[in-house]
């Protein structure tokens, strides 16, 4: 099916715009505010699943915006894997807008016009990464999102908070100077950013030269928390917890992993990944992530921060499926991305729902939270079982992708991390169930104020996690469809 | 022949009359001086504008004073680097006249006042005229009016350090004039002539002359101390803190950007390219050097506790990126360095435009003692903040696309090393904006009590500041309006035209 | 040699003493101390700048540039360097006036006009 041209792509993207100007008019009024963003995710959610069927049906819908500088056109192409990210984010922003505004609310937090107002921005640059057509494009909202993130990072503005800020700043601002230069060097190479599928760069320079490109991306994607480069992300947790939810589990970290993922099968190709060894190099890299980031998460006791160095081993996942370069592998690695995010979402609500009901952060505080707070820490325990990689949660499809994938690209080592990675996430997930469900406090009393969170957290939590679950019944709608689209166009290099 | 026609010499004229217009309205009346002098502007905006259109629509502009054809008559040359910069400085005249009307009633004396729209106007005829100008000798008779004008306009405040930061200003701007007299004398005897399309024809004959080398030397040197070009930039920081307001806005935008102007035009128009690049190699010392004013500039301003003093250093920072367009010289990367012209101007205006703001309501432009001023004057740190991040190159504002053209110029020729140099710049960038972002909106929680009293700006003086501020990000959005006369305006500095 | 010293020396000797003039100009400017003697170095300077210029101007017997009644087949020395010359002594004058009077102003204000001394007193304020 040909290119389609349309709107769409930019009406998606205005919507949350627009939203973030309503909200700072709305500012003093809060129930106008809210709805502002309430009534602009519902919009863009339809904006985006409304292009689902073409895309499904193999066709792309493209725009170009503007003209901009040699290297591309500010111009947005959706295909199947921007709709992926664009679908999970959308949804989760809706989510996660109801899940924010009974947060705040509940805190008393300060600044709440300029914390949504942000949260808006921050949406619209994450969708304009979904759905860009070049380098250059998916460049300038990767920056806007550097940038529009970091008040929500700060907003408590404890001087802790502005050290964190600092140090996350530093680094996503450094990530940014290495994929322009990357973008840069693209372009003096092959004369074009434009994403191909299959790649376009085969040929076009020396291979130690496309190696260096290679590095360049791979820090200048950040974003993706790759150890050793990851200590943004743990600092990053003194944020509200809805900004932890969404930036760090969707939004932020997932630009990241888009992004490489989009790299190596939109701009290297598996073919000349495979011929330039970035496979190996990937593979390593992703593999001591994994097991490194789940050993700090182990000893962590604040319950975000554990969530955190989960996520960064659970990114390089995606990592190490791109680095298999093989079909199973790659499937694995953009399933991932859906699956990981509802699920790591869900743990993020549940323990901002400790903070708000219980007011604690650090796991040994909660012991038989439980018996209180039952519905919340029985998606918590769904959750952590999916993140581990047990039916009946969406994580094991991905998981299991990834396993065939190690021996499909020739590398079966890769199943040990895998099982050594299974083994450590049990092992740091599960205390916390056992704490917050079988221990009693040494206090009989001091959990006695506890309750559930407020509905409008509530619901939120179980929505996530039941759309986790009916995505392991259902993994197709519309999740592998669109990933075995996508499989299918960087293999043929052709869009089908 | 129309008003149109003689358009070039009426907008250095027009200055002038206006000037003394408001010298005779403001012995009746002190309050005439500001509508005389926005009037004067507006028109000069105006004209700027159409002779800009003249000349990207039919080509260059020349007019011959007096009916006197050149060489033996003064010829007034607008070609489009020339329009290009013209406009660009009316502009920010414009916006910095808007600005100073209450900007100048609270820091100017109130017995200076005519006086300082007096000035005001000769030193905007000194800059048009500079710009307009196609013979060399004039170029250096309009510099030194404008360089009078600047050092009478510095030391027009209360505070007694200016009168030491126009002092040092004058010492050292005196010598580079003396210089660039020197070199202007040493072309007009290795010629004979002082037109500058004469000069360019007739210099390549005698290329090997020790005397053009020495004329070319003296007049870099000396347009460089008036750029403030790293090293020679010492007058600089204490010449932007000490004056007015509204003085720092014009000197820092338009008089920097009217010296790098002048010292393109003897660069590309009078000794041509091929003799900086081939026969008298200096873009590689050029390059260096504006490598090392990046950096340099950057961190001497993230050291610094007055808002001011830190955009001045800032200024010395952004001055070496201009330089380096001049350092790679090939189209793409002076692209740059001009993009960079008209985006500096824009941002640094801006910025300067908010520090006055923050003046002129609080009474002081220290850090240290600014913590939490979002809060009070929301408008402004806006505008700040997005003129800060337009500076810092963050997509897609005009900061981000200047840098974008300068380093893919560099990748293209082939200089990794100082493309990765400005890559780090545009984050020594983001180290010292974000100082002011990191203290205006997320700092001095204690400081509270002390500032009850401070409010937005007056709407005269936000106005300027938000429109420039939205400038940089309409003007990176549409970066192919600007760029289609840049795009023209590099092809001819480099043909040599 | 003796040409070669006199082709260097006393054919040139506009250029040594534009350049000897220059150098005093300048090194009164930033030797001295006090501000006035600074700014009298900076005339020095111009005025060396202005000779040099005046002296390339002239042409062996060559007079004043002043159209004589016998007629214009006279030899007269390049008017054109007088002029700018005219010009730029105005331009050196307004300079210099620029530059007392700031000197005027910060006795005034800081009662030294020694560069040492105003340097403590402005830190000082």
């Amino acid at each position: 099916m040909p290119d389609v041209s349309g709107l769409l792509p930019a009406v998606t993207i205005a919507i949350p715009l627009l939203a973030a100007v309503l909200i700072l008019i709305t500012g003093r009024h809060e129930n106008l505010r809210e709805t502002a963003t309430i009534v602009a995710a519902l919009a863009m959610l339809g904006s985006v699943a409304s292009m689902l069927p073409s895309i499904l049906d193999g066709g792309r819908v493209t725009l170009v915006l503007l003209p901009m500088v040699p290297g591309g056109d500010l111009a947005l192409r959706v295909d199947a894997f921007g709709m992926v990210f664009a679908l999970t984010a959308a949804a989760l922003w809706l989510l996660n807008s109801f899940y924010a505004i009974g947060y705040m609310r509940a805190l008393q937090e300060h600044a709440q016009t300029r914390f949504f107002f942000c949260l808006a921005v921050a949406i619209a640059a994450a969708i304009g990464i979904a759905f860009s057509a070049n380098l250059l494009t998916l460049f300038v909202f990767y920056e806007i999102l550097t940038v529009i993130t970091y008040p929500l990072v700060v907003h408590i503005e404890t001087p802790e908070a502005m050290k964190a800020g600092r140090k996350y700043l530093a680094y996503l601002l450094v990530g940014g100077i290495f994929l322009l230069a990357a973008t840069v060097l693209t372009y003096i190479l092959t004369g074009t950013t434009d994403f191909v599928p299959g790649g376009f760069l085969a040929g076009s320079g020396a291979a130690l030269t496309l190696q260096i490109l290679f590095g360049l991306f791979l820090v200048g994607f950040v974003k993706a928390a790759w150890m050793p480069l990851h200590a943004w992300l743990p600092a990053a947790m003194i944020a509200p917890t809805p900004v932890s939810a969404f930036l760090h589990a969707v939004a932020v970290v997932t630009a990241g992993v888009f992004g490489i993922v989009r790299v190596a099968g939109w701009v290297f190709g598996m073919p000349l990944m495979a011929s330039l060894g970035l496979g190996v190099v990937l593979a390593v890299i992703a593999s001591l992530t994994i097991v490194t980031a789940s050993l700090f998460a182990l000893a962590e006791d604040n319950l975000k921060r554990r969530l955190a160095y989960s996520t960064v081993s659970q990114l390089s996942y995606i990592l190490l499926g791109v680095s298999m370069l093989s079909v199973a592998g790659m499937t694995g690695a953009m399933a991932h991305i859906p699956f990981h995010a509802f699920m790591k979402i869900t743990l993020f609500f549940v323990a901002g729902a400790v903070i708000v009901s219980a007011g604690r952060e650090r796991i040994s505080d909660m012991k038989g939270l439980g018996h209180k707070m039952p519905v919340t820490t029985l998606m918590f325990a769904a959750a952590a079982i999916g993140i581990c990689g047990l039916p009946p949660l969406c994580g094991i499809i991905s998981k299991i992708y990834l396993a065939i994938g190690a021996v499909e690209g020739g590398m079966p080592i890769l199943l040990l991390v895998l099982i050594a990675s299974a083994v450590l996430n049990a092992a740091y997930f599960f205390p916390i169930i056992y704490t917050m469900l079988v221990d009693r406090p040494a206090d009989p009393h001091a959990l006695d104020a506890v309750s559930e969170p407020p509905l409008t957290m509530l619901v939120p939590i179980v929505l996530t996690a039941v759309i986790s679950m009916l995505l392991f019944f259902f993994p197709s709608v519309p999740f592998m469809d669109l990933v075995r689209i996508a499989i299918g166009e960087i293999t043929t290099g052709v869009v089908p | 022949m129309t008003l149109i026609d003689h358009l070039p010499v009426l907008l250095v004229a027009g200055p002038i009359v206006a000037s003394l217009l408001t010298l005779v309205a403001g012995w009746h009346d002190r309050r005439l001086c500001y509508p005389i002098a926005l009037a004067a502007v507006l028109g000069e905006f105006a004209a700027a504008l159409v002779i800009f259109r003249q000349v990207m629509g039919g080509g260059t502009v020349r007019y011959d004073v007096g009916g006197w054809a050149p060489p033996m008559g003064i010829e007034l040359v607008i070609d489009t680097f020339g329009g290009f910069i013209l406009a660009t400085i009316m502009l920010l005249a414009l916006m910095t006249t808007l600005y100073a009307f209450r900007s100048v009633t609270k820091e100017i004396p109130t017995e200076k006042t005519v006086s300082f729209y007096v000035i005001f106007q000769v030193l905007l005829a000194g800059l048009i005229g500079m710009t307009i100008t196609g013979d060399v000798f004039n170029l250096y008779v309009f510099l030194e009016i404008s360089s009078i004008a600047a050092y009478t306009l510095i030391s027009a405040t209360r505070k007694p350090h200016a009168y030491v930061a126009s002092y040092n200003y004058l010492v050292l701007g005196s010598i580079a004039a003396g210089f660039i007299l020197l070199g202007i004398g040493n072309l007009y005897v290795a010629t004979g002539t002082l037109n500058m399309a004469e000069l360019a024809a007739m210099l390549p004959g005698s290329y090997d002359l020790a005397t053009v080398h020495a004329a070319f030397l003296f007049l870099i040197i000396g347009f460089s101390i008036k750029a403030a070009f790293f090293p020679l930039h010492l007058w600089l920081p204490d010449a932007y803190t000490e004056s007015p307001s509204a003085v720092t806005v014009l000197i820092a935008t338009v008089m920097a950007k009217v010296s790098v102007y002048a010292l393109f035009r003897f660069l590309f128009s009078v000794f041509t390219l091929a003799y900086i690049t081939e026969i008298y190699p200096v873009t590689g010392v050029v390059l260096l050097i504006a490598t090392i004013a990046i950096v340099a500039g950057a961190i001497l301003a993230i050291a610094q506790d007055d808002l001011k003093r830190l955009l001045a250093y800032s200024s010395v920072s952004q001055i070496g990126y201009i330089m380096f367009a001049v350092g790679v010289a090939n189209q793409i990367a002076l692209e740059g360095g001009l993009l960079h012209i008209l985006g500096h101007a824009v941002m640094k205006g801006c910025l300067f435009m908010v520090a006055g703001l923050i003046i002129y309501q609080t009474g002081t432009a220290r850090l240290s003692e600014l913590g939490g001023i979002a809060r009070k004057m929301p408008l402004s740190c806006a505008a700040f903040a997005l003129a800060g991040a337009s500076m810092i190159g963050i997509p897609p504002t005009i900061g981000f696309m200047s840098k974008y053209y300068l380093v893919l110029g560099a990748f293209e020729a082939g200089l990794w090393p100082y493309a990765a140099v400005l890559l780090v710049g545009s984050l020594l960038a983001a180290a010292y904006i974000w100082r002011f972002i990191e203290i205006a909106y997320f700092g001095g929680h204690h400081d509270e009590h002390h500032r009850t009293e401070i409010r937005e700006g007056p709407a005269s003086m936000l106005a300027p500041a938000l429109g420039l501020s939205l400038l940089c990000l309409l003007l990176g959005i549409f970066v192919a309006v600007p760029l289609e006369a840049i795009g023209l305006a590099v092809a001819q500095l480099l043909g040599g035209a | 040699m003796i040409e070669a010293f006199s082709e260097l020396f006393f054919a040139r000797y506009n250029y040594w003493m534009a350049i000897i003039l220059m150098l005093i100009g300048l090194y009164a400017l930033i030797a001295k101390q006090n501000l006035v003697k600074k700014i009298i170095g900076l005339n020095i300077f111009q005025t060396a700048i202005f000779l040099f210029y005046i002296s390339v101007a002239s042409v062996e017997g060559g007079t004043a540039p002043i159209y004589l009644p016998d007629g214009a087949s006279a030899v007269y020395v390049n008017p054109l360097p007088h002029v700018l010359i005219l010009t730029a002594i105005v331009v050196g004058v307004s300079i210099t006036a620029v530059a007392l009077s700031l000197v005027v102003r910060i006795y005034e204000e800081y009662g030294v006009i020694d560069e040492d001394e105003l340097k403590e007193a402005v830190r000082g304020r």
